[in-house]
């Protein structure tokens, strides 16, 4: 029997769910397989754990969303330079840049202006800083066509440097190697917690949602992003000055993410450290690819994501394996659901064996 | 015809990709030693059918048979080794190698490329091809390396050769040559197949016509007992009038003056130099050119997209003011009513974007319009789509429909009825039919006339030179950059303009 491949048409939506549920359920089943072979427990209690490590408490849920809105807040930021083919894989270190910038508001206004005044400065200075770190990518590619791929994560670099060098000259206590939490006595430059302190970044992460949602749809600015992603040439020809839409979208693009980096140091942890942003700025870039640039979309993927991997530690802590496991687990569940995508482009079709009876 | 023998025969065969259809019964015999013109519209499915035959798609359903075998063609390969051998519209070269190193590229065994170029040189004495076989590709004419490509697939010991519009890029002293090359390959009992949309081609060079139409056969002609109107109607499924209107001018005014313009590339050669002309109301002014001649930078000039060296074009609008053009943006200029309707090779490259739905792409021009500064109008682009899917008759199943789904000829509607929607006072289009069937074409030039008529200026870019000497009032003649003449598209003939294209002035 012999098998090919060709294209099919559009999907209708409801099968596309389909198979992507059928594809999440095949990665879970693999999941509980493995965790069986591996610890011998039986798989529910595995799914149970997965389920309380994002879900179990009150506290944890509140955790898990706050994660989910910085996750959110990230993909959503890279999506616009996405949709323009501006591969800004650079997100993690405009995260950072933004994250440093309010710390060093925080430590060095602090104790000399009055809280309101510093939260004003940290908000301007530290999406300046985010949009700053997009800026000079974004200025090679128009001036000199360099690849932004490699530009903005050579950007990464630098802000992780940065805040590397910053740590020594601002550590608590000195020799410690570590900053630690700015301001613990007067609080001066913490963001004002709204019902908690994990209630901020939802908020946030909602507004930009929405925001973003609008912008790419239905304004003039989106619309000159579509049609620089899709065709510089077509830009061209109706006049858009593509490389103002570049700059610009990228000063959104990494003016968002020092948004992100400013929830994560003035919102959640009250320091900086070179790995505040944790990889998110790299996960962002699948959350946002998995939704397809959909802003509303992106909301399920970067749930999707942060509940496995809160759930995935979880199963790693109760089964008395080590914190690669969830690792593994995200890396199977994502496998499944880009692995999908090949059957809702292609469908696989049976040929009759072509004989010479014919 | 019980002393032909067969060299192909294809039985019952279907090829779906998707939902579309592009091949379904399609029953053929081709026999040894002809030449078949494989004639159809656009989307008729000829390109699929051969590239079942080469070894590129394998077909869902049928059989083929070579020499009398069944067999089953997997990859180019196989086809090779059944003696099928394809020369593609696009080229399928390396830039930096020579003709030679092209030629043995991918061939198994020891490589010995002296042993290899007496080959060569063998099959090219046989059939009177001229190639040097030291040239690098990328020093090459189109109609050299078209050469390359058939001595390739030669080289390879195809008796069975499949040329894909292999016309639609040469002048037609260069047509002629190759139709030589076919003939004597022919007489050497080599089958020959050959896709073309130019009728008179049809009948030059083949014995036999197969027609498509909608992915089925429809029907075999002897070339010597049809005529163009049969094979139209065939192709077409009903009759259809072969006359292209040329009006009269109208009251004819300067509407658009260049004047020494010389536009330079990246590296420094000129692309145009000197070029001088004006276009006027109510009349097309047609350019004629081998490809790659300064058409498409000359039209750019015009539109604002290209950077200029010296040279000025003055826009004088019907009120007769006169605006100078060069330092212009393509947006000032397209307001003053100077219009582009640009197809280039890649026909969704410029001027519409393929992804997004046919209003969306009418908005592309007056998307900056509306009463909002910061959101955009919909609803005006949306009743503009719904006009131009009406006035122009575009096929599409709704005005959501992404235009790359279009088919080639429904997208150049699209183009141009943006355009024109916009009472443009100057229409440049460029290679506005290239790829367009018969049928869509006629629309295309009928819209076109009726912006002549209207009293725009039109400067047609073509590349058929009997449909340019039909429709154009003038003509200009581009020949490396260069204007090689102007003469009157009432009364040139076709063999003075071919040799105004290959040589400054046409003197031979």
């Amino acid at each position: 029997m012999k098998f090919h491949i060709s294209k099919r048409d559009a999907l209708p939506w409801q099968k596309s769910l389909f198979v992507h549920v059928v594809a999440i359920l095949l990665a879970v089943g693999l999941i509980a397989v493995l965790c069986m072979t591996l610890t011998g427990q039986d798989p529910l209690s595995v799914f149970e754990s997965i389920f309380s490590g994002a879900f179990g408490t009150t506290r944890r849920s509140w955790v898990t969303l706050q994660e989910l809105s910085i996750m959110l807040i990230i993909a959503l930021a890279l999506t616009p330079a996405f949709k323009m083919q501006f591969w800004n894989i650079g997100g993690e270190g405009q995260v950072l840049i933004g994250s440093l910038t309010a710390a060093s508001c925080m430590i060095t206004l602090g104790d000399k202006l009055p809280n309101a005044a510093v939260i004003i400065i940290m908000i301007i200075a530290s999406i300046a800083a985010g949009a700053f770190w997009g800026f000079v990518p974004a200025l090679f590619k128009a001036l000199w066509n360099t690849n932004e791929t490699l530009s903005t994560l050579m950007m990464n670099y630098i802000a992780t440097q940065l805040v590397a060098f910053f740590t020594i000259v601002w550590e608590v206590p000195k020799g410690s190697g570590k900053i630690g939490i700015i301001n613990s006595d007067t609080m001066a430059g913490w963001l004002p917690q709204i019902v908690n302190q994990h209630f901020l970044p939802i908020v946030v992460a909602l507004l930009c949602t929405a925001s973003l949602f609008v912008y790419l749809k239905y304004t003039k600015h989106g619309y000159e992003i579509t049609v620089v992603g899709e065709s510089q040439n077509t830009a061209r020809y109706v006049g858009i000055k593509v490389e103002k839409v570049v700059i610009r979208t990228m000063l959104l693009s990494g003016g968002m993410c020092g948004l992100a980096g400013l929830l994560l140091t003035g919102g959640i942890n009250h320091t900086v450290t070179t790995t505040i942003a944790g990889g998110m700025g790299f996960t962002a870039v699948m959350v946002s690819w998995l939704a397809k640039f959909n802003p509303i979309t992106m909301v399920f993927t970067s749930l999707l994501i942060v509940f496995m991997d809160r759930g995935a530690s979880e199963v790693a802590t109760s089964c008395g394996l080590n914190e690669s496991f969830s690792d593994i687990m995200t890396g199977i569940i994502l496998f499944f659901i880009i692995g999908c995508e090949f059957f809702i482009r292609y469908k696989i079709n049976r040929t009759k064996k072509s004989g010479k009876e014919a | 015809m019980s002393e032909k023998t067969t060299a192909v025969s294809l039985r019952d065969i279907k090829k779906t990709f998707g939902p579309v259809v592009a091949n379904e019964n399609v029953t053929l015999d081709i026999y040894k030693g002809e030449i078949l013109s494989l004639l159809g519209e656009n989307g008729s499915g000829k390109t699929t059918l051969m590239n079942m035959l080469s070894g590129i798609y394998h077909p869902d359903e049928g059989q083929i048979f070579i020499n009398g075998e069944a067999v089953s063609i997997r990859s180019p390969h196989d086809a090779f080794n059944l003696g099928i051998g394809m020369v593609h519209q696009h080229f399928k070269l390396i830039d930096v190698m020579t003709a030679a190193e092209n030629i043995i590229l991918g061939l198994e065994g020891k490589l010995n490329l002296k042993e290899a170029k007496v080959r060569i040189n063998e099959i090219c004495d046989k059939y009177g091809f001229e190639v040097d076989l030291d040239k690098k590709i990328y020093d090459m004419s189109v109609s050299e390396k078209q050469t390359v490509e058939i001595v390739k697939v030669l080289y390879r010991g195809a008796q069975i050769l499949i040329l894909d519009e292999p016309t639609a890029v040469l002048t037609p002293q260069e047509t002629e040559k190759l139709f030589a090359v076919m003939r004597n390959m022919k007489s050497d009992g080599k089958t020959i197949i050959i896709i073309t949309h130019k009728l008179h081609e049809v009948e030059a060079i083949s014995d036999r016509v197969a027609i498509l139409r909608k992915g089925a056969f429809v029907g075999e002609l002897e070339t010597a007992k049809t005529n163009a109107q049969e094979m139209t109607d065939m192709m077409v499924g009903r009759s259809v009038s072969l006359n292209i209107d040329r009006p009269e001018p109208v009251n004819p005014t300067e509407r658009i003056k260049v004047e020494g313009l010389s536009v330079r590339d990246q590296d420094g050669v000129y692309k145009l130099k000197d070029v001088s002309f004006t276009a006027r109301s109510g009349e097309i002014l047609g350019i004629a050119g081998i490809s790659g001649c300064g058409q498409k930078e000359l039209l750019e000039a015009i539109a604002g997209l290209q950077r200029v060296e010296t040279g000025s074009v003055s826009y004088i609008a019907p009120d007769g003011s006169v605006e100078e053009l060069i330092g212009k943006n393509p947006r000032d200029i397209a307001e003053l009513g100077v219009s582009l309707s640009f197809v280039p090779e890649d026909r969704l490259g410029m001027g519409l974007v393929g992804n997004m739905d046919l209003a969306d792409n009418m908005m592309l021009r007056s998307f900056r319009h509306g009463k909002s500064r910061f959101f955009t109008d919909r609803k005006a682009p949306r009743k503009l789509a719904k006009t131009v899917v009406k006035e122009l008759k575009v096929s599409t199943p709704s005005i959501e429909t992404p235009v790359r789904r279009l088919s080639g000829g429904n997208v150049q509607k699209v183009l141009v009825g943006r355009e024109i929607a916009s009472s443009p006072t100057v229409l440049m289009t460029a290679y506005a039919v290239r790829g367009l069937d018969i049928n869509s074409s006629y629309t295309i030039y009928d819209l076109i006339n009726q912006q002549k008529k209207n009293g725009v200026a039109v400067i047609f870019v073509g590349e058929d030179l009997d449909v340019l000497l039909e429709l154009s009032d003038r003509i200009l003649v581009l020949c490396g950059g260069e204007v090689s003449g102007i003469i009157d598209g009432r009364t040139a003939d076709k063999q003075t303009v071919g040799m105004m294209m290959t040589k400054k002035g046409g003197e031979a």
